[in-house]
């Protein structure tokens, strides 16, 4: 039986300035970099999700052939890879607001929606990101008058 | 070349983003081409020659999406839902609308009333699938 997603890839245009954005800018950690001499394996997690990773592939040789890896490249860049994370986040407005005085750029600031509050921005490359804050709980607390009149 | 490709792509794409942001607000291909660091004389070609359609036809169709939403969604007179998504005439609306979505806005409207359920999917997936297609 299946358990949990453990990895998810998206693909970089640079390894090193992926990381300056996942780890320097949004506070992701490095999970695993691993020189393979044919390629380097490089994931991130966050802090409190460890068993989750997320490998920043960078496209080309030998699993792709250039003239790939160029396509991907030109997709990534036109945001049209099909790859993005979705964080969710116990504040949206107040990660929105440190990060964009971080000098990250926002393609959405943050909205209102019947799934919560989130925010929109792209990663150096073109992949989209978004921070979902969930909306409170369907739980409502009865007031102290209901709870009398029901006994 | 390849990295000439894909830098303008980046380019672009933040002008696209720009008008998913703001296009409430009157943007002209200065303004986009300004986002872009491109000249007005380039921009419209290399946005076209990106994505396929004219910044000026994106933004029509971006905006027509928002109308649409708004129509689905809330009981905000035409009028206004025409000018919050950035059209400053009724008329230019209308006609706008009715071509791209094949009905006028009340017409479309009619065909959910009663329904106003929101999408039960994330804001971005919304804008990039239900913008009506050419």
């Amino acid at each position: 039986m299946l358990k949990r997603i453990s990895h998810t890839f998206i693909h970089v245009l640079d390894q090193d300035e992926a990381l300056d954005f996942y780890v320097g800018k949004l506070g992701m950690v490095v999970h695993t970099d691993a020189d393979l001499g044919v390629m380097r394996f490089l994931t991130v997690n966050l802090p409190d999700q460890p068993d989750v990773e997320l490998v920043l592939m960078l496209p080309g040789p030998p699993a792709y052939d250039d003239a790939t890896a160029a396509e991907i490249r030109e997709l990534v860049t036109k945001g049209a890879a099909g790859g993005g994370v979705i964080f969710a986040t116990d504040d949206c407005r107040a990660t929105y607001e440190s990060l964009r005085a971080a000098g990250v750029e926002f393609t959405q600031e943050p909205t209102e929606r019947f799934y919560g509050t989130d925010c929109a921005l792209r990663d150096p490359f073109g992949n989209p990101v978004r921070f979902t804050q969930p909306p409170e709980g369907p739980i409502v607390v009865p007031s102290a008058e209901e709870l009398s009149a029901q006994s | 070349m390849s990295h000439a490709i894909e830098d303008r792509n980046r380019r672009m794409l933040r002008t696209r983003d720009t008008m998913d942001l703001a296009f409430a607000q009157p943007l002209d291909v200065p303004a986009l081409a300004r986002v872009a660091h491109v000249s007005p004389a380039h921009f419209s070609r290399q946005f076209r020659a990106t994505f396929g359609e004219t910044p000026h036809r994106y933004l029509q169709r971006r905006r027509v999406e928002r109308a649409m939403e708004l129509l689905r969604e809330t009981d905000r007179p035409v009028t206004e839902i025409c000018l919050a998504v950035g059209f400053n005439s009724l008329g230019t609306f209308t006609r706008t609308f009715r071509e791209i979505v094949g009905e006028p806005p009340s017409a479309y409207r009619a065909r959910f009333v009663g329904d106003g359920a929101a999408l039960r999917v994330p804001a971005c997936w919304a804008m990039a699938w239900l913008r009506p297609a050419g």
